[in-house]
């Protein structure tokens, strides 16, 4: 009960009128730059940073968790409308629900998709609550070689398992970690990386970091391949949903959740597996699978409930263990050390009232976005017709800006270009963003806990792995890494191993009895993939490393989903080694 | 030609390869020039890290160079607004970019008003807006409004150079 009583008095820190109003803002902004192409809801805090230091650290969290929820929201406007998912996590969204905008059913499809995250968001968030306070007590106990171990844990498992190209994520975890080297040591004082240049002493502000690589490099490389011909938009009405459509909508929604609050609370858990196994799921259950690939309201409504109860549980690793596994956590957690609130187990006694108050206005935004986006979805479907020149130069203009307020350095402009073209190239080269990020963040925090742990142990090597739960965490380690190892050996004996899986029954709603969804999901690939790259040890086939979202942009997307399908399934594996 | 095409989409993610190589190198080197007495109490010392992610780096550089070799190629990424069916258009990506440069040589002299209502107006022509006048309006409306709204709102005073006096 000493949970309640504490959530309680989040209400009342954050029921203030004006943390109210910037919860208020929050969503706004959160969806609008959802609904906006090109602007995820990493690159709104991250611009955000900035404006929000004079503000008090609490204030500026409601809004980032107004922020958080409002861009999932608004990236599902976005993938019905447009057919075009910004984001990995709206790709299973856009196959059903642009079908269904075609249809007519664009207002039924937001409705489903508007309360479907918020029941997900709510029981998500409910799930937080109930879970965070065991996370932390257990994480208290943890001693540094623990520490270092979960860490460690948490970059490969970013690194290696989320996205498409293994060697190409670690690719992005070096330049990142090599980004977190510049600056003079904490311990010794001893400058590394700094060229004589006196600016770089201090590190690179991560604000800037953020900003280049969200902001300017995004901008570049869309400006690069601009879309000359504008998109058609479906014109919508206000969301509703029949009768019908609440029956067939209620089940998925609570499915949905099932699947993404543990997933998102895995260190490389995301968003796009739990997404795509409630795809496959609610495919099996529907007693209309005929209209699976036509627009089926299941389709729609299991993937979003999915997708916004991941988010949810994305910050149970970051408040507790101050981890962050998707974009928008790692920024936010940037902005904790900006406001030097040491992110961890520790913050829950240090910062309770910051702590609660941001989980209370999860609920609160929550509701908010469902009050305001119902009757405003027809004003976010016109924002997609802004002109390009004017979004782009917009980004451009307040990256600068922001960037610039921090120091008043014209250098950190310098910086800003640079790493804005280092953000550049690595999507013209296919390298994720995510690993660079976490390693910026993580990357100080290994380095002081490996420091640490050795210090106890005077140097003993053996310091590093003294404590139970370090060993534990190593051995998943190692498993993680040796299992593409283990896969390819297996395939290689076995070419089809799993086809014949396709009919298990499933266990529905219970992510701890995924057979039934692994087995059917790979069986699927099977069929669309072949096996192009079935001998890519490094995951970095020329055409086999479809991340699908050009997969939802045609009419294709069934058998895209299948060769996603593939990836996904090994992903699973991945997945239930960790668990 | 098409054959020409996709060699030179291979080699270009050679550069890549350099590039990581010589981050690395440069890690490395800058790392073992740090001089530090052995310390009981930072057995590690700040230079272990640097040698890991430098040797990070350096094993990823010759795993992408083989990679790249082997015929293997990074995915460029998609979006809402990305058509990926045309090559890198420098004719935007080059002016964009001297909008930006721009605004860094400009900003402390003639101050933000001036300067970021350039990066917004070049940018905008950049991307092939080429209603002037409107653009310049949105342009200048930006920029007074962020010195405003910073200025009053969080107290951040941004350069007011030329208009010094005027603001």
């Amino acid at each position: 009960m000493e949970t309640f009583d504490l959530l309680m008095q989040g209400f009342s820190t954050a029921a203030t009128p004006m943390n109210l109003l910037y919860a208020f803002i929050g969503v706004l902004l959160g969806t609008a730059v959802g609904v906006l192409p090109g602007i995820g809801p990493a690159m709104a805090v991250a611009l955000l940073l900035p404006v929000t230091y004079a503000l008090e650290p609490t204030s500026a969290f409601i809004m980032f968790a107004g922020i958080y929820y409002g861009g999932m929201f608004g990236g599902s406007t976005t993938s019905i409308l447009l057919n075009t998912p910004g984001e990995s996590a709206t790709v299973i969204t856009a196959i059903e629900g642009h079908k269904m905008a075609k249809a007519g059913r664009a207002a039924q499809a937001l409705a489903t998709a508007a309360i479907g995250s918020f029941v997900a968001g709510t029981i998500g968030t409910a799930l937080l609550v109930a879970f965070t306070p065991i996370v932390v007590d257990f994480a208290v106990s943890l001693g540094s070689p623990s520490y270092l171990a979960i860490m460690i844990l948490a970059l490969l498992a970013v690194t290696a398992v989320l996205g498409a190209s293994k060697l190409r994520g670690f690719i992005s975890l070096g330049l990142g970690l090599a980004i977190g080297l510049v600056g003079a040591d904490k311990v010794t004082g001893q400058q590394r990386l700094v060229f004589g240049q006196p600016l770089l002493v201090d590190g690179l502000d991560i604000v800037v970091v953020a900003v280049a690589i969200f902001a300017v490099g995004e901008a570049l490389w869309i400006a690069a391949h601009l879309r000359r011909k504008p998109l058609t938009t479906i014109p919508v009405g206000r969301p509703w949903m029949g009768k019908q459509d609440w029956k067939r909508s209620w089940k998925p929604w609570l499915r949905g959740t099932a699947y993404g609050y543990p997933f998102g609370a895995l260190p490389a858990g995301g968003a796009e597996v739990p997404t795509f196994l409630s795809y496959v799921t609610e495919k099996k259950l529907s007693k209309h699978p005929e209209e699976f690939g036509h627009g089926a309201i299941e389709g729609v409504a299991g993937p979003e409930a999915a997708n916004n109860a991941s988010a949810a549980g994305t910050l149970t690793p970051m408040l507790a263990l101050g981890l962050p596994t998707n974009a928008t956590a790692a920024v936010m957690l940037a902005a904790f050390t900006q406001y030097g609130i040491q992110p961890g187990p520790l913050l829950f006694d240090n910062e309770p009232d910051l702590v609660w108050a941001l989980i209370a206005s999860l609920f609160i935004g929550n509701t908010l976005l469902l009050l305001i986006n119902l009757p405003l979805a027809p004003v976010w479907a016109k924002l997609l017709q802004i002109p390009r020149p004017y979004l782009y130069a917009g980004i451009l203009f307040f990256a600068t800006l922001g960037a610039y307020a921090v120091n008043l350095q014209a250098f950190d402009l310098v910086l800003l270009l640079v790493l804005g073209l280092l953000g550049f190239a690595m999507r013209r080269f296919g390298l994720p963003v995510l690993p660079l990020i976490i390693g910026v963040i993580l990357g100080p925090r290994v380095e002081e806990q490996l420091r640490k742990s050795l210090q106890l142990s005077a140097g003993d090597i053996s310091g590093l792995w003294n404590e139970p739960i370090a060993v534990g965490v190593y051995v998943i380690v190692a498993l993680v890494l040796a299992w593409p190892l283990v896969m390819l050996a297996v395939r290689k004996a076995r070419p089809r191993p799993v086809a014949a899986g396709a009919d298990v029954p499933r266990a529905p709603g219970s992510p701890a009895t995924n057979d039934g969804g692994v087995s059917g999901s790979a069986a699927a690939g099977s069929n669309a993939a072949g096996s192009k790259n079935d001998g890519d040890a490094s995951g970095a086939g020329p055409t086999g490393t479809d991340r699908g979202t050009l997969g939802g942009s045609g009419s294709s997307g069934d058998s895209s989903a299948g060769s996603d399908a593939r990836r996904r399934a090994d992903d699973i594996q991945h997945e239930r080694e960790n668990s | 030609m098409n054959k020409l095409a996709s060699r030179l989409k291979g080699r270009s993610e050679l550069g890549l390869v350099a590039l990581l190589g010589a981050v690395g190198v440069i890690v490395i080197v800058d790392a073992a020039s740090i001089t530090v007495p052995y310390s009981q109490s930072d057995p590690v010392g700040p230079k272990t890290m640097p040698f890991i992610v430098g040797g990070l780096l350096l094993v990823c550089a010759v795993l992408l160079a083989i990679n790249v070799l082997r015929g293997g190629r990074g995915e460029a990424e998609a979006g809402e607004d990305v058509d990926l069916s045309h090559p890198t258009d420098w004719r935007t990506v080059v002016p964009l970019i001297g909008a930006f440069v721009l605004n860094v040589l400009l900003i402390d002299t003639v101050g933000w008003v001036i300067s970021g209502a350039l990066l917004f107006w070049g940018s905008a022509w950049a991307l092939g807006s080429r209603r002037y006048v409107r653009d310049a309006i949105i342009a200048v409306v930006l920029s007074l409004g962020t010195f405003y709204g910073f200025y009053l709102g969080l107290g951040i005073n941004l350069p007011a150079g030329l208009l010094q006096g005027v603001l």
